[in-house]
């Protein structure tokens, strides 16, 4: 029942991290209909800004503020100065370009940081932290953080007057530019705040999964799933999805064990993780497209 | 795009079939190695014209080409190594099993568009190499060691080297390959496969049967580069679960961009443009860390990343067309208002 309780608890801590990154997806999905395929590669060339700035001495904290002011920079910059010409054009373009702000990010890390795997640290205190025996310190500030993000969040876009231009700008576009709200800056406002929430998953995931370039592959590809379990429309749906899908990874992987133990047939494991999340995706787009909460989208021929 | 002129191709194909031969007279630029770098040449050429088939011409956007590449090199790796079969009878069985297993995928794939198809597909690049590790498959698959393989031999005593007949095998596939990719797409179903692409609901109108169509492009896309993984992995005689990575499928795209999206002969230079660039990283790192001082590894895929990008903007055509157009508006600057010109002409009468 332990091991129980545990797993669920590691589970919502990896959901929590997935709910950023899907986060991140949905708000430049709502406002510009890209999937954006370099999310994760963005947010882990951010968690190398503060992993070098804290090698260099930094406070974890400070390290952590300047990376996601950075992040927030470097998404407003990719939006104004690759995205923004690029407008009308058709999907695979936008696929491509993503494809490519994938690769670049990956080998310029490999390249600035080289390949090797580093330790993270954690910026959570060890003792009396955590219910023992249920959640770690880690597990446990990881899941706060992310309520705390998630909860500014909620309070800028509902409360803020610029929360509302941006909200304006993305259902409506051509009335909020007549309501005078400046719509090109509220997307590249809202590709910054998507960068700055996946530099928070990134700092916060890199002491679970360690540093290097490749760590968000299978983070990327779990918050897909969380997006769209949570329709991929929805912010709030994501941010569900996200728990939903990290605790459901490690029930797979938990009741994978016990059949083992119990019938020492080998049929699912931690090997089968990223398995898992392509069949949550295609079994999600092909049978409920719209997810949990999502809008069924009616298109006119 | 334009088709290629029919006289060249017969050249470059003559051209082609007698590199080899020049061995003896010229040993130091056409060497061994320069034979089996063009010999991979041709089967990325082959693993681009998959994509094409599917992404230039059908329209449906796919990163997931690397776990086709992968089916394909696994069952001709398991053929050869568990039942011993010739290297040139696993050609055809990997291309029946990647068209299955592409015909499969084809079926959700139906119900996705755009956006969503490039996601699914994405995810099933990223998860192959862990099925590939898959713990009930490893008797089959040899699991991370992956299967070493041995090399084709030269047949029937033929006076040739190991890489020399290797270059011939792929050059023949390739050049049936597309021989067939040709015929298909100037055929009534090329017809109807570009027609789903270019306009969905008219052709969904005109009784194109579009779900048939876009599943078994599907089928054959995979095939295709399936066909391709299965020679790669006689080439390099080695096959593991994490060389058919994501990167991998990066690496199509950069031959599907390059080379033009929608253009037979483009997927040719562009699945030679990914092994060139791929092999010059190195000399290109040499070259950013001594000459230019600065000190970090450039590798290959920082490359392709900024050749994708700037390629969407300046040549949303692939190199192929790019070219094409630049040549036909130097050569003749009143050509294009001639044809204009005609065009009205034909439209008004």
């Amino acid at each position: 029942m332990e091991q129980f309780l545990q797993q669920i608890a590691s589970g919502l801590a990896n959901g929590a991290i997935y709910a950023c990154v899907a986060l991140a997806l949905v708000m430049i999905y709502v406002s510009t209909d890209h999937i954006n395929f370099a999310q994760g590669e963005l947010a882990m060339f951010s968690t190398y800004i503060s992993w070098q700035l804290m090698s260099w001495g930094a406070e974890f904290w400070v390290a952590f503020a300047v990376a996601v002011v950075f992040s927030f920079v470097m998404g407003v910059t990719i939006e104004r100065v690759i995205l923004r010409p690029l407008h009308n054009a058709p999907v695979l373009s936008i696929v491509v370009v993503f494809i490519g702000l994938l690769a670049i990010c990956n080998s310029m890390a490999g390249a600035i940081w080289s390949y090797l795997i580093k330790e993270y640290p954690s910026p959570f205190p060890k003792s009396s932290f955590g219910i023992a025996g249920v959640i770690g310190p880690h597990q446990l500030g990881v899941v706060l953080v992310t309520l705390v993000v998630l909860g500014l969040l909620f309070v800028f876009f509902r409360y803020t007057s610029l929360g509302l231009a941006m909200r304006a700008a993305a259902q409506n576009p051509q009335m909020a530019r007549l309501v005078g709200v400046r719509v090109d800056w509220m997307l590249a406002l809202g590709w910054g705040l998507a960068a700055s929430v996946g530099a928070v998953a990134g700092t916060m995931v890199a002491h679970i999964v360690y540093l290097d370039p490749n760590m968000m592959g299978g983070i990327l590809l779990y918050a897909f799933a969380s997006a769209l379990v949570g329709g991929i429309g929805n912010p709030g749906g994501a941010v569900i999805g996200g728990f939903i899908v990290g605790v459901l990874e490690n029930m797979v992987a938990y009741a994978g064990n016990q059949i083992e133990k119990i019938t020492g047939v080998y049929i699912i494991g931690n090997g089968e993780k990223l398995t898992v999340a392509l069949i949550i995706v295609i079994f999600v787009l092909t049978v409920k497209p719209a997810g949990l909460f999502g809008r069924v989208v009616v298109k006119r021929v | 795009m334009p088709a290629f002129p029919k006289k060249w191709l017969w050249i470059l194909l003559a051209l082609a079939f007698l590199v080899p031969l020049l061995q003896p007279l010229l040993p130091d630029v056409v060497s061994n190695y320069r034979l089996f770098l063009v010999s991979t040449m041709i089967i990325a050429a082959i693993a681009v014209l998959g994509l094409n088939l599917l992404t230039g011409f059908n329209g449906q956007i796919s990163l997931g080409h690397s776990a086709f590449y992968a089916v394909g090199a696994y069952t001709a790796a398991i053929l050869m190594d568990k039942l011993d079969m010739p290297y040139y009878a696993t050609l055809p069985i990997a291309a029946v099993m990647c068209f299955i297993v592409g015909y499969l995928f084809g079926l959700p794939a139906l119900k996705l568009e755009g956006h969503y198809l490039a996601l699914a597909t994405f995810a099933l690049a990223l998860s192959v190499p862990q099925i590939l590790k898959y713990k009930w498959l490893e008797d089959l698959t040899g699991g991370v060691q992956g299967i070493v393989l041995s090399k084709p031999d030269v047949p029937f005593g033929l006076p040739l080297n190991e890489d020399q007949w290797l270059y011939y095998y792929c050059l023949v596939v390739m050049v049936l390959l597309y021989w067939a990719a040709a015929n298909i797409l100037n055929s009534r179903s090329g017809r109807a496969m570009m027609a789903i692409r270019d306009q969905y609901m008219a052709a969904d109108t005109m009784g194109i049967d579009t779900a048939l169509y876009k599943t078994v492009t599907f089928g054959i896309s995979a095939a295709y580069t399936g066909i391709a993984g299965a020679l790669s992995a006689s080439a390099i005689a080695f096959v593991a679960p994490d060389s058919f990575n994501f990167f991998l499928s990066i690496k199509f795209l950069i031959g599907l961009v390059v080379g033009g999206v929608g253009s037979l002969a483009g997927s040719v230079v562009g699945g030679i443009f990914y092994v060139l660039v791929d092999n010059s990283a190195q000399a290109l790192s040499t070259f950013v860390k001594n000459d230019l001082g600065l000190q970090f590894d450039l590798s290959a895929y920082t490359v392709f990343g900024i050749i994708l990008i700037v390629l969407m903007y300046l040549m949303p055509m692939g190199i192929v067309g790019g070219v094409y157009y630049l040549v036909r508006s130097m050569r003749s600057p009143g050509a294009k208002a001639r044809e204009q010109a005609a065009l009205k002409q034909r439209a008004s009468s």
